[in-house]
This record gives structure tokens, sequence and C-alpha cells, in this order.
């Protein structure tokens, strides 16, 4: 007995790596498929906001974060680019601010149908909700390894990782606030002969915006910190500082690097928030 | 107003519940809705209805909260699927209608009016009303304009670009009765439209319900658990109980000729002080005077002597309920003091909350002449009972009926 529970081993590293090779072998097609259309994403939102004069982007952050949050978030955000800029931290910082840009984009365009489609059917919902369960336990470091098999080293595995990482709450916030909307107010819809889908336009997803709108505040504030892992398997960005800092124990660039990415977090996490609805739409 | 029947409704069932068809057996052998869910956990909504109402009268369907009375009006558009039997509108069959015909008779023949107003927060006023219409694919010009002269039919035109958030609760209602009548439906469903309200408002909604209907008469199916309001508005009022329909007929009708206890029990109930809580005799008509900048103990008094009364309660602007003054008193106070204040003169009545009983009332009665106070949960004024209104409540043999049919005959003045 003893015995047989010394050799008892169930193989699920070894079933998950058959699986991995099988996927290599056999739908390179696909995986090819998603790395062109994200590396499309990252190289357009890095090439467009590199383009732009540093002291141009700047000033349109400075202006966003004035007019949606106020004139003394717009005074922050003055200094926190100054910081960026002093730190030498500013091609870094534009180069995460794409990825995560690039990353929050597709797990918002996967995410938000999938959780439409949650709050539409028990049955998916009962299906998808301990994928999301198993999505967002499952530590973040080991999205690295598929993707770095699937697609190589470089920016295009780092922005897949950071979907698969930041689309949870997406999906679950949508389809959470879809599902709160209050019965009279579904009830009138239908009363007045909307269709499903003028129901959903024109009843549920408004009234479900302040979820939907925190959902993909935390998309975005997800993508940022796992953009900043990402830089493990080459993701560059300010993630490479900080593993720099790191590798090398240089606690002045590890913290130079962590100081970028939370200046970068307040700036997005104010200003998307500042997107979500009040009391009306 | 023709006899024509605009919505027919026969045999009509509703249960609730995975398995309809285990209760069936046991509703045709007669047994009740708390036996049939001990055995078969299948509970009845709408026991085999039978109903018949004609174009443009206001048809109440009336009972206590799990009397069935709103799953009713939401098999006739079928929010609610009906588990058998037929309703036919304008000699169309519903029940069997496909899904595109059922919406497109929701959008041109049917509207509905809902408790909590249900309406949608990110539009604008106008917008809500014209949310019919939209949906019907009408252009933005035309809807816009139909709305605007729905919401100028309820005198809320100068609120259009307004926020629902931004409108009292009785404005909000009057958007959700625009939204209706916008489509120009020939069918109303009214679910309990108005027992959101304050009593005030809400008696001035009731009185423009009538006035539409006195302008362009449609039918309307309006549900209510009130009493006073099924005797107000109704031209004919259904009974449900358990989920079947007792008794339709003319409010004169229901009152005289109850079909059985529970219909009686809504006049001069069984043991009436254990079932009527004070809601249900309160007066909602009693003179109040409205405290605030201008409303001074001179203008109460001259107001209760102009309506020949002699107690008048003081409701704050917000509706909470302050005290109860007499005229004497009013009259002592403006001798007796320089800066006369309603406070001196309140009588020392204790409000009863809306659920409290007849028999708590009693207690209360007695102790005073002053009428006794109704507050809700939250210390609104909901109205007052006065001695003799108790007393001809309690007298079930004698006056009851009669008071009844002539809060009935009253209404339509």
């Amino acid at each position: 007995m003893s015995e047989w529970l010394e050799n008892f081993r169930i193989p699920i590293g070894d079933w998950v790596e058959s699986v991995v090779a099988w996927i290599q072998d056999n739908l390179t097609g696909l995986l090819d498929g998603i790395a062109a259309v994200i590396g499309f994403l990252t190289d357009s939102f890095e090439g467009a906001l590199m383009a732009l004069p540093a002291w141009l982007l700047g000033l349109a952050i400075i202006a966003l974060g004035w007019w949606r949050v106020g004139w003394k978030f717009g005074l922050f955000a003055v200094a926190a680019l100054g910081v960026i800029l002093g730190m030498d931290l500013w091609e870094q910082t534009v180069e995460t601010l794409s990825l995560v840009l690039a990353a929050s984009t597709v797990a918002l365009a996967v995410g938000l149908p999938i959780g439409i489609a949650m709050a539409r059917s028990d049955l998916v919902e009962s299906l998808i909700r301990p994928v999301l369960d198993f999505m967002q336990t499952m530590p973040p470091f080991v999205y690295l390894i598929p993707a770095a098999i699937f697609f190589g080293l470089g920016t295009v595995p780092g922005a897949i990782a950071t979907v698969v990482f930041a689309m949870p709450p997406a999906v679950r916030l949508t389809n959470l606030g879809i599902r709160q909307v209050n019965k009279e107010q579904i009830e009138a819809g239908l009363a007045f002969g909307c269709t499903r889908r003028q129901l959903l336009t024109k009843v549920q997803l408004p009234l479900a915006m302040p979820s939907i709108m925190a959902g993909v505040n935390q998309t975005i504030m997800l993508a940022l910190s796992m953009v900043v892992i990402a830089s493990m398997i080459g993701a560059g960005g300010l993630g490479n500082t900080v593993l720099t800092g790191i590798q090398r124990l240089n606690v002045g660039l590890g913290f130079e690097g962590g100081l970028g990415v939370v200046i970068l977090a307040i700036l997005l996490d104010r200003i998307t928030q500042s997107f979500a609805p009040g009391r009306r739409g | 107003m023709n006899d024509a029947p605009m919505i027919e409704v026969s045999g009509l069932y509703k249960i609730f519940g995975s398995n309809p068809d285990a209760a069936m057996p046991l509703i045709e052998e007669g047994r009740g809705k708390d036996e049939i869910f001990d055995k078969t956990g299948q509970t009845v909504g709408v026991h085999d209805a039978e109903l018949s109402i004609r174009e443009g009268e206001i048809f109440v369907v009336m009972g206590l909260s799990g009397s069935g009375k709103s799953t009713m009006v939401r098999l006739l558009n079928r929010l609610i699927e009906p588990t058998s039997g037929s309703i036919r509108i304008n000699g169309r069959d519903v029940t069997s209608m496909s899904h595109k015909e059922l919406i497109e008779l929701r959008r041109r023949d049917l509207a509905m009016v809902f408790q909590s107003f249900a309406l949608m927060p990110h539009r604008t006023v106008l917008d809500n009303a014209a949310f019919g219409l939209e949906v019907a694919g009408e252009d933005r010009d035309k809807r816009r304009e139909r709305a605007m002269e729905a919401l100028e039919q309820v005198g809320l035109d100068a609120n259009a670009n307004s926020y629902p958030d931004e409108l009292s609760g009785g404005m909000q209602q009057r958007v959700g009765l625009a939204r209706a009548l916008a489509t120009d439906p020939s069918i109303m469903l009214m679910d309990e439209a108005f027992s959101a309200l304050d009593p005030l408002i809400r008696t001035e909604m009731q009185d423009e319900l009538l006035e539409l209907q006195r302008r362009q008469a449609r039918t309307v199916v309006f549900i209510s658990h009130d009493l006073d309001e099924a005797m107000r508005i109704g031209d004919r009022i259904a009974i449900m109980q358990d989920g079947r329909i007792v008794q339709v007929g003319t409010p004169e009708e229901i009152v005289t000729q109850p079909a059985n206890d529970y219909v009686r029990s809504f006049f001069y109930g069984v043991d009436i002080s254990q079932v009527f809580t004070a809601a249900d005799i309160m007066d909602k008509q009693h003179l109040t005077v409205v405290e605030r900048p201008g409303m001074g103990v001179r203008a109460a008094l001259e107001s209760l002597r102009r309506h020949d009364r002699d107690f008048a309660v003081v409701v704050g602007s917000d509706g909470h309920y302050e005290g109860i003054v007499s005229a004497d008193a009013l009259a002592r106070v403006l001798n007796e003091s320089d800066e006369p204040g309603f406070r001196d003169a309140f009588e020392s009545v204790e409000p009863v909350p809306t659920d409290g009983l007849l028999d708590e009332l009693i207690g209360r009665c007695a102790d005073t002449a002053a009428p006794i106070p109704v507050v809700d949960g939250d210390g609104r004024y909901r109205g007052a009972v006065s001695r003799s209104r108790l007393l001809r409540t309690l007298d079930r043999t004698s006056d009851a009926s009669s008071e009844a049919t002539e809060n009935a005959g009253g209404s339509h003045e």
C-alpha cells in the first residue's frame, strides 16, 4: 500500500505539455492569426504614441486629466509626467502605456460580448463562471509559459498573457450589471415592444453602464500590473526597468521603474473612472 | 362606449414552477392553492379566469397581495406566458400569436404603466415618453412631436428636457403615463400605477386619469389593492382571491351583493378589527395644512373655518407628520402669543403606523376627540382616522355599505 502511494502520481503536467505540443503542431494558423492581430494592435498603438512629440502627448494627458477629473488632477499630471521625464523613463512609460491600451482593447473586445452572453443565458453563465474563477486564481506568472511557447519572446506574447489575465473583471461586471437591471425596467422595455436586441441596446446596456465601466477600469488596471510581469518574457517598457533592477540588485533603478508604474496607474485609474456614468448615463 | 368586449379571457391558468402538468389534476379536483403547493411544489398564480372587458371602460382588478392580480395583468400582454386558456384582444387570439405578432401588438395596442414608474434614468423626460415610438421604429422628429403631445396631455411639456431623477414621484409617474399615451394605444395596463405615490398626489393622479378618459376613452385595466381607489376610478371591479376571480361587478354591486366573506371583508369584514389596518380605513382627504413660511396659524384657522372642520393635520413641506391642531387651540394660541406657532397648539395625539390594526385605533380614539393620524415607516403623513369614521367601519351591519356606495357615486361627479 505504502509503495503504491509512493508511486502514485497523476501526470497532469505531462498532459498539459502534450496538449500544448498538440496545439503547437496543429493550430499554427490560429496562433499566427492571434499573433498577427495582437502584433498589429501593439505596433499601431506604440507607433502612434511614439510618433507624437513627447510634449504633445504629455500635454494631451494633462488636458484630459484637467478636463475629466479637475484642475487639481491636471496639476498632479503635470508634476507626475515631469517626474517620469526626470527619471529618463519617458520612452519606457509610453511603451508600457501602448501595451496596456492594446491588451485592454483586445480584452474588452472579447470580454464584453462574453459578459453579455453570460447575462442572457444561465447555461452560458454556469459554463463561463468556473473558467473565470480559474483565470483569476491562477498565478499570473503561469500564463507566461504557454505564451512564450506559442508566441516566442517579445511584446506579442506579453500582450497575449496580459489579455488573458485582464479579461475576467470586464466579463464579470458586464454580466453582473446586466443581471442587476431592475425587473420592472426590463418589463417596461418588453411591454413597449422591444425585440431582444432592442432590449439589450436600449435598456440593459445603458442601465448596466456604471457596472460595465467599473469592469473596464478594473481590466485596464490589471493589464498594467500584468504588463510589468510580462517583461519577464521580453514585453519591454517599465517592467523591463524593474526587472533589470532586480537582476542587478539595483535598488535605485528598481524603485524608479516601480514609481513610473505607480504614476501611470494613478493617471489611468482616475481618467478611466471619470468616464463611468454617475447617477445617469 | 359600446358593449363589444375589447379583452376576453376564458379558462385562463397560470401555474408557476417547473412542472405545471403535475398541478392540473389537483386543480381539477378542486384542491386549494396551499395544498397544491405542498403536494407538487407548483404555485397557482391565476386559476380559471373568465373576464370580459368592454371597450372604453376602466376595469379595476382588486385583491390583496398574492391574490394573482399582478400576474393577471402580465398575462394580458404575455410578459408572463399563460399555462393554458385563451386571451382575445380585439377579437384576436393573443395566446397563439407568434413572437413577431406579439411585439407588434405590444407596440400598437397595449401600453403599460408600472408601480415603480420604470423610467430609463439615462433618458430625458422627452426621450422616455418617446420610448415606445422609438422601439417601433418611428423617425426622430415624428416621435418627438408625438411624445411632446403626450407630455402636454399630462402637463409636463415644460420638463421635457429634465431627467427623471430631477422630478418628484408624481411627476415621474406622469412621464410613465405619457410614455403609455404617446403610442396612442387602445388598451392601457396599469399595474398599481399610483400605489407608490403620496395620498394627495395619488388622488390628483386618479382625477387626471378620469379626465384623460373623458377626453378619449381608452380601455384601462387597472390593478389596485386599495378599495378607495377601485371605488373612485373603476367602472367595474373584479375581485381576486388566491388566483381566482371571485366577483366582477360595478362598485355598487360589489358593495351591496358581495359574493363571499372575502369580498365582504373589504367593506365590513368578518372580524374587521383584526383584518383591516389603519391604511385601509383612513381618510386620505382629511384637511391638512402644510407648515411653511406664509402658512401661519391665522391662515390655518381660516382654512379650518372655511371647510367647517374642527381639526387639521399639520404636515411638513417634506410630507412628514408634524402634529394635529384644533380650531379652538389655534384661536387660543392667537390670543395668547405674540408670535403664534403651530407647536403651541398641537394636541397630544400619537400617530399610528399604516399597518396598525383597528384594535390599536380603538384605544386611541377613546382617549381623544381628535382624529388619529396615520404615518408610514418614514414618518410621512398618509391619512387620518376620525372617531366617527372608525365607528362607521366597525358598525358593519348598518352604515358601512351605504357609505361605500356614497363614495363610489361621488367619485364620478
